[in-house]
């Protein structure tokens, strides 16, 4: 695990929230040289820190009108199986996410759609038909906010 | 509003969020500076909002994870506002999502360890404002997380 001073906790703490921006830029912002602040980002990047970068995409403007997060329990008799189950769902493209989880569900998915009659459709005709699916609670998304997490 | 080549540079630009201008272009089949004016375009328009990195909060220490779904008091008027509030002064708290189902809202919070969990779900979790229920579930894996629209 690698220590992160101050300085390395700003940088990434910018670059969460756009990656793009250059090293002199950032170097600016931070008081560093130019050289001193790709170090210092080149690091975040080749430790695994910074494991990649996503695009911030409004999803509602691209016509996905609909997120809704779906709990699933597996049926008992799949339960030895759940690679199939894994490598199915994980084939759909409207499921966003997938993580296996414990406690009530067995695997909570991020499912985006265009309305919830296209919801209905992946719903019954994808998520459905999934190999060993038993119960699935849904819940529709209404509102999202992501933190920027313990940096400091 | 997009039409197809827009689609096509997000399609590619999406799975590689990293991808250099030229490799993005050459990628979606469209020379550079097209490519710079349809992203362009769709940073004005607000479709493009952001490029962001991706922390990997395990290289950083953070073991665990767990799925806070909580249910609320809609007695208390309040009862969102307050809590939303309190949730963001939270550190440790990842993600907040509101619901429209069973629960009301979801709280992804990290920990250093199960010790660092206990710690933080005693001292700022149960402490959040008009909470009724709470449910917690503990991630174990993750299969996917693109996060990709199907465009």
């Amino acid at each position: 695990m690698i220590e992160l001073d101050t300085t390395d906790r700003h940088l990434l703490r910018e670059l969460a929230r756009d990656a793009t921006q250059s090293a002199s830029a950032l170097g600016r912002k931070l008081g560093l040289s130019q050289p001193a602040a790709w170090r210092r980002i080149r690091r975040l990047y080749d430790s695994g820190i910074i494991k990649g970068q996503r695009l911030d995409l409004d999803k509602e403007k691209l016509g996905f009108g609909v997120t809704v997060f779906l709990g699933v329990k597996l049926a008992t008799k799949a339960r030895g199986s759940t690679a199939d189950f894994e490598r199915a769902v994980a084939a759909i493209p409207e499921v966003q996410t997938v993580e296996h989880i414990l406690g009530l569900y067995d695997y909570r998915l991020r499912v985006v759609a265009r309305d919830i009659t296209d919801f209905e459709r992946v719903l019954r005709r994808r998520l459905m038909m999934l190999p060993g699916v038993g119960e699935i609670e849904a819940n529709v998304l209404l509102s999202e906010e992501r933190r920027p997490g313990p940096i400091g | 509003m997009l039409d197809d080549t827009d689609r096509r540079i997000l399609r590619h630009f999406q799975h590689d969020a990293g991808m250099s201008p030229t490799d993005l272009a050459d990628k979606a089949g469209v020379t550079p500076a097209t490519c710079a004016r349809r992203l362009d375009r769709m940073r004005q328009s607000g479709i493009l909002r952001a490029n962001r990195a991706v922390i990997d909060w395990r290289a950083l220490g953070y073991e665990v994870e767990v799925s806070l779904r909580i249910t609320l008091d809609k007695t208390q008027p309040r009862a969102f506002d307050d809590f939303l509030e309190a949730a963001r002064n939270v550190p440790e708290v990842l993600e907040i999502q509101t619901f429209l189902g069973r629960v009301d809202l979801r709280l992804s919070v990290i920990a250093r360890d199960m010790a660092h969990y206990q710690q933080i779900y005693r001292s700022a979790i149960l402490t959040l404002p008009h909470m009724a229920d709470i449910e917690a579930l503990m991630h174990v894996a993750r299969i996917k997380s693109d996060e990709v629209l199907p465009l």
